[in-house]
């Protein structure tokens, strides 16, 4: 058990020291100050700038910046989602697979371009290399690139500067953060025993006569930014519990870093660029401590194991269903835990065979999206919710609500109210829905309190943008790809609309001089408010739901 | 309209950039400078013929060999996995009846065959590929592998310690008993 927890507190500790570094180059990136990059990066990006026609980056207004936004991503859906089609005539298909029917391809589209990575597939049975590579891998990228582009957009604008160029920033996130990272990441992974081959799977006769199947492909470079840009759309169906994209624990140790290094440094580019880094620190601690106080939760759940089946085996033994024996309960824990934090949705070991504790937990993690928090949007409503707190401590002391020195005010209060209140209506309205049909729609696998959590799980995956999934459902129905696509794109869109028109709205105001009696952001006391209103306003509104699911169900296992 | 032929500018410009030059970038390095490990870290025997790939598991059910963890998937073997390969996982929940029988069963018969059932053992795996085992589970078989095999405790234990992949640096992650590479190893005797 120590051993466990040494693991967890190293992997901390690594990610405590290298997220302020990569959160102060990114701050840097975005500032436009010089970085030791700009050698390698400003000959490549002078090329892509005039490839896409944006060299003069003039600044946009909201509305602009959401439009590009808007077009940009519907671009990319018709793309992919015509190589989908074609994939049965394009290239790189060494299995000769068909395309895949209309509402699957859609959902996969829908789903890659939100950065949500939710699949209904598996990827060895469905997807071609080409289709992987050239529209999947791709939009990983892309998507990730959006996110970090918005939460840029949006901080500037708080802070009163303007929005800036979307196209600008959606190319230098690519070329100086995602791809630099990831060219080092694949590197190394393939160094760890990664594939990167397009040869068709290999075939082997075992030891004992069967004949095997290895899927392999081109892994390494997909696997690498499936985790920097918290896509977490795996290659094979399995996601990082296979052994070809997670063969060891060098690379569960990178893999994980990796997920979790963007979203936490994101909160020191915020706070550097919003000129307070005590804020980003305060921030920073609030999210760290409540991350490790789920995953030492979600690990001792696991560790102590399944009680009914250690009747059977005599004496207490963890559950390693659906883990892997090379990371066992403690590092596919931490893993559960960052994955659904940080809008990941990559797995090392299936979610669906966690026991309660971890199922509540990494519900939790969805309805919060704030754990971290998806790749810039996490950092963004961590800030909607400081204007939330300000907003009610302002009301509570009689006090004219500020923040960074502009006036909080009735626009405000509606835009960061209808961010929050989106995430339950794209979960719990269709998940209601769904559970009034449960013969018919559902397709829940396992019986009693769990196959609701099932289906809770699945939209409230897709409308946080995660990806993750209890993967037993069977999804792979029409209603399933279309219900859980408009969970999809209401996550994503509305709260980017309403973050921009917030940032926007802001950056117009005139600040107010900093006096004695304004309500200072950046004490431990305000972060105490913060974090308490974070968990009320989540366990108010989802509280019922845990009942329903983890919390029956951990009864009812004794 | 100028959006849409920016749009459309620039994704045909960074879908050059990722998902064109960047995967032929990482393809190049792996093919040449590690092409063990881009190919699938292939196993070959004396005669070349490939036999598996050191980080995928086999079904192993003779005595004379280790026992691999259960898979749902039976390791991507048979007509089910072809021309692809597959990989999955059980997905049953912890108060899943079917979870317990299917654990009952194989605990009943890992002792009729006098292998302790260990959780390493009875729970499936997450890939359905697990190359390893857990120590325990790998202790827990040598007494029969060694009898079948003719040869003594200690020698199949030093083969053991030989296939096991330890943590990294000593502490991340838990101890692995490669079966596979174990079980050629004893073929190899």
């Amino acid at each position: 058990m120590l051993q466990g927890f040494l693991q967890i507190a190293l992997m901390l500790a690594i990610l405590v020291t290298i997220a302020p570094l990569l959160g102060r180059y990114m701050a840097q990136v975005f500032l436009g100050e010089k970085t030791w990059l700009d050698r390698v990066a400003s000959p490549v990006e002078r090329v892509v700038f005039a490839g896409s026609g944006v060299l003069d980056g003039r600044p946009m207004t909201g509305g602009q910046y959401i439009r590009a936004v808007l077009v940009s991503n519907l671009v990319m859906i018709v793309l992919v989602y015509a190589i989908f089609m074609l994939q049965g005539v394009l290239p790189l298909n060494p299995t000769g697979l068909k395309a895949p029917s209309w509402h699957l391809g859609l959902h996969t589209a829908i789903s890659f371009v939100t950065n949500t990575d939710q699949q209904h597939y598996s990827g060895e049975t469905t997807y071609s290399y080409f289709s992987q590579v050239g529209a999947l891998g791709f939009l990983m990228f892309t998507s990730a690139a959006t996110g970090i582009a918005v939460a840029i957009a949006f901080i500037r604008g708080l802070t009163g500067r303007p929005l800036g160029n979307f196209y600008t920033d959606l190319i230098v996130s690519l070329t100086r953060i995602l791809l630099p990272i990831s060219i080092v990441g694949a590197i190394a992974l393939l160094i760890a025993g990664v594939p990167e081959t397009f040869a068709a799977p290999a075939q082997t006769t075992t030891l004992e006569g069967a004949t095997q199947f290895i899927a392999r492909g081109p892994v390494a470079h997909f696997e690498v930014i499936k985790q920097l840009g918290e896509n977490g759309g795996g290659f094979f169906g399995i996601n990082s519990a296979h052994p070809f994209e997670n063969p060891n624990n060098f690379s569960n140790l990178l893999e994980t870093l990796l997920m979790l290094v963007i979203p936490a440094g994101l909160i020191f580019t915020y706070s550097i660029i919003a000129g307070n880094s005590k804020q980003g620190w305060l921030l920073f601690w609030m999210v760290f401590i409540v991350f490790a106080v789920f995953t030492v939760i979600t690990a001792v759940g696991e560790y102590q194991g399944n009680p009914l089946v250690n009747q059977v085996l005599g004496n207490p033994q963890p559950n390693l269903e659906g883990k892997e024996t090379r990371f066992g309960p403690f590092l596919t824990s931490l893993w559960a835990v960052a994955t659904t934090g940080t809008m990941c949705g990559a797995v090392n070991g299936m979610h669906d065979s966690l026991m309660p504790t971890g199922g509540f937990m990494t519900l939790s993690n969805l309805f919060l999206q704030i754990v971290w928090g998806g790749q810039g949007t996490g950092t963004a409503y961590l800030f909607v919710y400081l204007i939330l707190t300000v907003f009610l401590t302002g009301l509570m002391v009689g006090r004219t609500p500020e923040f960074l020195s502009r006036k909080i005010e009735k626009r405000e209060i509606v835009l960061a109210s209808a961010i929050l209140l989106v995430h339950p209506i794209a979960i719990l309205i269709p998940a209601a829905i769904t559970l009034t049909f449960p013969e018919t729609l559902a397709g829940i696998s396992n019986p009693g309190f769990h196959g609701i959590s099932q289906v809770v799980y699945e939209y409230a995956s897709a409308a946080a943008n995660n990806g993750s999934g209890f993967e037993g459902l069977g999804d792979a129905t029409l209603w399933w790809n279309l219900s859980t696509s408009f969970s999809l794109l209401v996550g994503r869109y509305a709260p980017i609309v309403a973050l921009i028109f917030l940032a926007a709205g802001m950056a117009r105001k005139q600040t107010v001089p900093e006096t004695v009696g304004t309500l200072r952001t950046d004490t431990t006391l305000f972060t105490g408010v913060t974090a308490g209103a974070i968990l009320i306003l989540g366990a108010l509104t989802f509280l019922p739901v845990l009942a329903l699911g983890p919390v029956a169900e951990a009864f009812n296992l004794g | 309209m100028q959006d849409l032929i920016i749009s459309i500018r620039s994704i045909a410009t960074l879908w050059i950039l990722t998902a064109f030059l960047y995967p032929l970038l990482i393809f190049l390095i792996g093919q040449t400078a590690f092409s063990y490990q881009a190919n699938g870290s292939l196993l070959r025997n004396a005669q070349g013929e490939v036999v598996g790939s050191a980080l995928i598991g086999q079904t192993f059910t003779a005595d004379e060999y280790f026992w691999s963890r259960p898979s749902v998937i039976a390791y991507s073997e048979g007509d089910d996995a072809s021309p692809t390969g597959l990989s999955g996982s059980s997905n049953l929940a912890p108060d899943n009846p079917e979870l317990l029988e299917r654990i009952r069963a194989e605990a009943q018969r890992l002792r009729s065959e006098r292998t302790e059932p260990t959780a390493g053992l009875l729970y499936a795996s997450g890939s359905g590929l697990d190359p390893h085992i857990s120590p325990t589970a790998a202790e827990s078989q040598v007494e029969r592998v060694a009898q079948v095999q003719g040869l003594s405790v200690d020698e199949v234990r030093s083969l053991i310690a030989q296939h096991t992949d330890r943590r990294f640096l000593g502490i991340f992650g838990e101890p692995g008993v490669n079966v596979l590479t174990l079980n050629l190893a004893l073929d190899s005797l």
